[in-house]
């Protein structure tokens, strides 16, 4: 018998607004968390449901993502007494939060759980450095790694930088345009308590920060923290009545590769990333372009990642992205303000999750800056954008969080306020 | 029998199984640089994979290619994270374009092969060697032996190529 034509789920924007976030919730951010990942999920996990105002057993379903350095989601669901309709634990990092949101709702819509869980916990710092030192730059090189580690190429900075130089070169990028996102990210955590670097910094003070492997310096890399982060994903229809406005998700991409996805420098050009391709899947899937956007998270590993995904998912002209990031775009205040939480470079690094929960905040309107809160127990925000003060944005509609995985390899997300 | 060595204090290995890569080490050891070209519709690819990235064929043999070209990008690296890189510091890791197959099957696309800047004799190269190359510069192959079977295919300064005036190098020096 066919289907009649309005149950049609052949055309992704089917699903558009259909899912919502209701809940978000992570530790702090520290360096020296004296907990275990599992602590530290656990923790994150139990705040998103009760920021969703939601029992243990509205839960049916966890996901997570980790590079052998987490804890396995069944444990966490475990520990909080969650009784499981589905899990999965992924491989990979950045990049994983907005894929694995499509997951969830994917396995939400095909009837296999009701609402989804997903959590990042990881201890970046004191565990399983994000930076690539300690035991993970002493570890034996086989087989593939021939090909990159032997020839000390191995962490983040060193495998990307190649992307990044490209880009001055072809485009004529200066350092100063690059360290104007780290100018900025630094201001948006001045004014977040949470973060774990909230002193200001100057285009100088990053330029004369020693160099890593250049282009970069040390200023221009994220910070490696401690720390787990969740959100919870649902069926809209069914989060009606939660403790705050419904954030709904207009469409997702992810994890969109570039050609040659095992190597990806082999099909150029080397200065474009992942956004090229998966734009074509985001902006029509929701129905809205770059202009419509009030605020971006463009992922923030390093100060060019930011820069470079903003240009690919066509935020600015290509080659103009040194511009858009220093021209003030980008601040409170600024047309587009992005990573409002001070982003990985900043506040804390989550692979991606911390700017996807800033985002929902963002679309509340309620963002935990130092604004005084009324008797109503909502937050006065002043929209003062000054050192220690506000960071919500005036007008905050829709959202694009840009995650990053390495320059072939990226997802994306809008999310729209209800 | 698996290969396992030692290069700068780092332990490296090689499985038997790995045939695709032993076959491309194999190769560096006896100081030739070959590449797999696919027996379906011949474009040569780089690194080693186990079927033709552009039709598919499982079917390759090694041929050997040129080792020459030019420098597509780089990076330079002053704080090592790997405990075998610290004492050669500053070194530069170079993607080089090869003359060969360079803008097939399409335009962007190159084998763009890896290495360090290193001395013609394979060893990695002093830091004022480093200051002379960046994007551009001319290159050619040389090898690091490591151990039987298995050598490093690297970069350095191609004497007979005509090189820019000026290769082009990040700003801030």
């Amino acid at each position: 018998m066919p289907l009649p034509a309005e149950t049609d789920a052949s055309t992704p924007k089917y699903l558009r607004d259909k899912y919502a976030i209701i809940g978000v919730g992570e530790t702090t951010y520290t360096r020296g968390s004296g907990k275990t990942t599992r602590a530290l999920g656990t923790w994150a996990v139990r705040n998103a449901i009760e920021d969703a105002g939601l029992k243990v057993s509205d839960i049916d379903g966890v996901l997570s993502y980790q590079s052998g350095d987490s804890t396995f989601g069944p444990v966490i669901a475990g520990d909080l007494g969650i009784r499981l309709n589905f899990y999965m634990d992924v491989f990979g990092g950045g990049s994983s939060t907005e894929a694995l949101i499509g997951i969830a709702i994917g396995v939400i819509e095909a009837g296999m759980c009701r609402t989804v869980v997903i959590f990042r916990a990881m201890n970046g710092f004191s565990q399983v450095r994000i930076g690539g030192t300690g035991a993970r730059s002493a570890a034996p090189v086989t087989g593939d790694m021939l090909h990159n580690r032997a020839y000390g190429w191995q962490s983040a900075g060193q495998q990307f930088s190649l992307t990044f130089m490209r880009h001055m070169y072809d485009y004529g990028t200066t350092p100063e345009q690059v360290a104007a996102v780290r100018v900025a990210h630094s201001a948006h955590a001045s004014n977040n308590p949470k973060a774990y670097y909230r002193n200001r910094v100057t285009v100088e003070d990053v330029l004369a920060s020693r160099i890593i492997c250049k282009p970069l310096h040390l200023l221009d890399c994220c910070v490696e923290t401690d720390n787990a982060t969740a959100i919870v994903i649902t069926r809209a229809d069914r989060a009606r009545d939660g403790r705050h406005p419904r954030t709904l998700i207009r469409a997702v991409a992810g994890r969109v590769c570039k050609p040659r996805a095992d190597m990806h420098y082999q099909h150029g050009p080397i200065a474009r990333v992942a956004g090229y391709h998966a734009r074509d899947i985001l902006w029509p899937n929701a129905g809205v372009g770059p202009e419509d956007i009030d605020v971006t998270g463009s992922y923030d590993a390093f100060t060019f990642t930011t820069m470079l995904q903003l240009e690919d998912y066509g935020f600015c002209k290509k080659g103009e992205g040194g511009q858009y990031v220093s021209d003030g775009t980008i601040r409170l205040g600024g047309r587009r303000p992005n990573n409002t939480s001070g982003g990985h470079l900043c506040e804390g690094y989550t692979h991606g999750m911390n700017m996807v929960i800033e985002n929902v905040r963002q679309l509340r309107h309620t963002v935990d800056d130092t604004c005084p809160i009324g008797p109503d127990g909502k937050r006065r925000h002043t929209y003062d954008y000054r050192e220690g003060g506000c960071r919500q944005v005036k007008t905050c509609e829709l959202t694009a969080n840009l995650g990053w995985a390495n320059p072939g390899t990226g997802s994306a997300m809008v999310m729209r306020r209800d | 029998m698996a290969i396992k060595a030692d290069y700068l204090g780092m332990p490296l290995s090689l499985d038997d199984l790995d045939v695709e890569n032993v076959a491309y080490f194999r190769h560096c050891a006896a100081h030739e640089f070959h590449l797999q070209q696919c027996s379906a519709c011949s474009l040569l690819r780089y690194p080693p994979t186990t079927a033709c990235p552009w039709c598919m064929s499982p079917d390759a043999r090694w041929v050997p290619v040129e080792g020459r070209g030019t420098v597509h990008s780089y990076s330079e690296v002053h704080h090592a994270i790997q405990p075998a890189f610290k004492a050669h510091t500053p070194y530069l890791i170079l993607l080089v374009d090869l003359d060969t197959q360079k803008g097939t099957p399409s335009e962007h696309e190159a084998l763009r092969v890896v290495g360090n800047l290193a001395a013609p004799d394979g060893k990695l190269a002093p830091p004022e060697a480093v200051l002379a190359v960046g994007i551009g510069t001319r290159v050619r192959m040389v090898f690091t032996d490591v151990a039987p079977g298995l050598a490093l295919p690297q970069w350095t300064l191609d004497e007979r190529a005509a090189q820019p005036e000026k290769p082009w190098r990040y700003p801030q020096e």
